[in-house]
């Protein structure tokens, strides 16, 4: 029997472990991922929430967070690779100005 | 005995993945740990009883939005992350801030959170369950993520394309540098 | 049953079933050298053993001791990490695949020892490693994870056939995957559950005496299986779809730089993905282990193994045939065929299943 805080602890460690990965990283993907990795995080807290409280629209908002993460990591990814092309760079120290 | 056995190594491989995202310096060895962390969580969420949910991770997850994430890196050959000024003074506040937050937070999941013990398998997931939840109640929000979907795909591929100067340009520039080239295919 | 009685048989079976799988893929190179031979007019391997059925041992003796060149320009973790991956996947997507009915032994007393009564106890269990609810979903996920074997290894090779090759393989799986999904959605509506076993036994339903009756008799059946077929075979990268591995175009594509024990594990991983996309076809379009079963109870736990066995090499020899006889695809009609054509086509056979499942109940 494993108490419902250690899940929830697991999903905090993920979460912070993202929101490191985004303010440490310099390259723009690898910050992308961190995000992904946060969203990660809140869906293990979602899933044992519902499990907790015995409620299944627990894991259907799992399945929507899911689904947004994939339509904002294709348009993301998109960006990204227009961003490369102009600026021939993935550092985002040196995308730091609107006009080249 | 076994859940928690199982919860531990599994939470240990996340948290593992999680720390080597964070100190690769090669973008293609951060996605692949975090492969990695996706694919314990699936585990994770079998533990919990959600199977689907699970199912659905490695599916679309592990196995699509990390692949796209794999093909940019190869497409964009990224290299290795380089050390600035600001991505050191970064790390020298922001891990200790960061870690400060994290620990308070987990004091007080650990303290004020009802600890109550969730056995294995706590929810069931079963497909035909969620199918009959999804498809009821809410399927106003999945007929919205589908236009969402519909969107994000437009959107992808607008963004993606090369522009129309820049390949006019481009084939400009490759039969003004090799003219006898392209004579010589037309000649045959 | 309890459990160390549980975890034996567990083990047991597993260990059963990954030998058959290795050994039917190194048979299905035997089959394909001797088929495209006898398609090309010519005799294949004869003479090691009869028939040239000591074949696939002398391969493995082969690769076993061959070189292994590993090139100082590849990035070191991922060349040795993929084929890894690649054969690592194909061979655990065998373990929710259904072979045949339960079996069931009876308690066996094996006499007194010191005292105690030694007893092998009653087994009964059902002839695949694992029977979980979402067998289907999971062998989806498993297949959609072996993009990263191509796709690493393709980019690990830090050459430039490996990586147009890898690039150009996992699209193409990318692709066709969004179809073998969609493709398989009719028989789901069908049967009413993801579990292979009961995808299966409800293809036993309206029985005439001898034979069941498969989904292949369905008309959206048909368009199901022959979406699926296709798909299945642009996903294990066969002909017509192999442009990313075929030796006239890419060298040798995402394999180029592998040698050895390396390649051989590629080589394994392909075979053990058709076997896979072979049992999934006889499971859920031929209805699996159905077929004429008689005589006594040990006959009846051997005879559907049997039908499986025949079903399953059907479709290994069409794979050879179609390989053979059929032409390649250029990159781009591929892309076309699978994203124009294919997926439409899948779409429009899950609305009609849907809309006649829905109107006739």
């Amino acid at each position: 029997m494993v108490p419902l805080s250690y899940y929830l602890l697991l999903s905090g460690i993920l979460f912070v472990c993202g929101v490191l990965g985004f303010l440490i990283k310099r390259n723009i993907i690898t910050i992308f991922m961190s995000i992904e990795l946060m969203l990660n995080g809140v869906n293990l807290s979602f899933v044992a929430f519902a499990a907790h409280w015995h409620a299944l629209r627990g894991q259907i908002f799992v399945f929507f967070v899911m689904v947004v993460a994939a339509a904002e990591a294709a348009v993301g990814l998109a960006i990204i690779i227009a961003v490369y092309r102009t600026r021939e760079t993935l550092n985002v120290d040196q995308v730091n100005l609107l006009k080249l | 005995m076994l859940h928690l056995i199982l919860f531990l190594v599994f939470g240990a491989i996340c948290v593992a993945g999680a720390i080597n995202l964070l100190t690769q310096r090669h973008p293609i060895d951060s996605a692949l740990s975090l492969v990695v962390v996706m694919a314990s969580l699936a585990v994770e969420y079998l533990l919990l009883g959600a199977e689907f949910v699970a199912a659905v991770q490695v599916i679309v997850y592990a196995g699509a939005i990390m692949v796209l994430f794999v093909l940019v890196i190869m497409l964009l050959n990224a290299g290795v992350e380089e050390r600035t000024k600001g991505s050191r003074i970064a790390v020298l506040l922001g891990v200790p801030g960061v870690v400060i937050a994290g620990v308070l937070v987990a004091w007080i999941l650990l303290h004020r959170v009802n600890a109550a013990p969730v056995p294995i398998g706590a929810q069931p997931g079963d497909p035909r369950d969620i199918a009959r939840i999804l498809f009821h109640d809410f399927l106003l929000p999945f007929e919205i993520t589908s236009v969402l979907i519909m969107i994000a795909i437009l959107g992808a591929v607008v963004l993606a394309s090369r522009p129309e100067a820049v390949v006019k340009r481009a084939s400009a520039e490759a039969s003004k540098a090799a003219p006898e080239l392209v004579g010589a295919g037309k000649e045959h | 049953m309890t459990i160390p009685a549980f975890i034996v048989i567990s083990i047991i079976k597993s260990a059963l079933v990954i030998f058959v799988l290795l050994t039917a893929v190194a048979y299905s190179v035997w089959l394909e050298r001797k088929v495209s031979a006898h398609i090309q007019n010519r005799w294949g391997p004869t003479r090691v053993g009869p028939f040239g059925l000591l074949q696939p041992l002398a391969d493995g003796f082969k690769f076993m001791f061959k070189e292994d060149l590993t090139q100082p320009h590849v990035y070191k973790p991922l060349y040795i990490a993929a084929p890894m991956i690649a054969v690592v996947l194909a061979i655990t997507s065998i373990s929710v695949v259904p072979f045949g009915n339960w079996l069931y032994i009876p308690e066996i007393h094996l006499g007194t020892w010191l005292g105690h009564t030694l007893t092998i106890s009653e087994i009964e269990t059902p002839l695949q490693i694992t029977d979980i609810n979402i067998g289907l979903l999971a062998i989806l996920g498993i297949t959609s994870m072996g993009v990263y074997g191509v796709a690493l290894a393709g980019w690990s090779s830090n050459s430039k056939y490996s990586l147009l090759g890898g690039l150009r393989a996992s699209a193409q799986m990318i692709s066709y995957e969004v179809s073998l999904g969609i493709s398989l959605i009719p028989i789901l509506i069908k049967s009413g559950s993801f579990s292979l076993r009961d995808i299966v036994e409800s293809q036993a339903h309206l029985h005439w005496n001898l034979w069941s009756t498969p989904y292949l008799y369905f008309p959206f059946g048909i368009i199901a299986f022959f979406t699926y077929l296709i798909s299945a075979y642009a996903e294990t990268n066969r002909t017509p779809f192999d442009l990313p591995e075929a030796e006239s175009e890419l060298v040798a594509g995402y394999h180029t730089e592998y040698s050895a024990m390396k390649f051989a594990m590629f080589f394994m991983a392909e075979y053990a993905n058709m076997v896979t996309v072979a049992c999934l076809a006889t499971l859920l379009f031929f209805g699996g282990w159905m077929g004429p079963v008689f005589g006594p109870p040990i006959l009846q736990m051997v005879l559907p193994l049997l039908w499986f066995g025949l079903k399953v090499f059907f479709f290994m020899f069409l794979y050879v045939w179609v390989r053979w006889t059929l032409p390649r695809f250029r990159y781009d009609q591929l892309m076309a065929f699978g994203w124009k054509f294919l997926l439409p086509l899948a779409v429009a056979n899950v609305i009609f299943t849907a809309l006649v499942v829905a109107l006739r109940s």
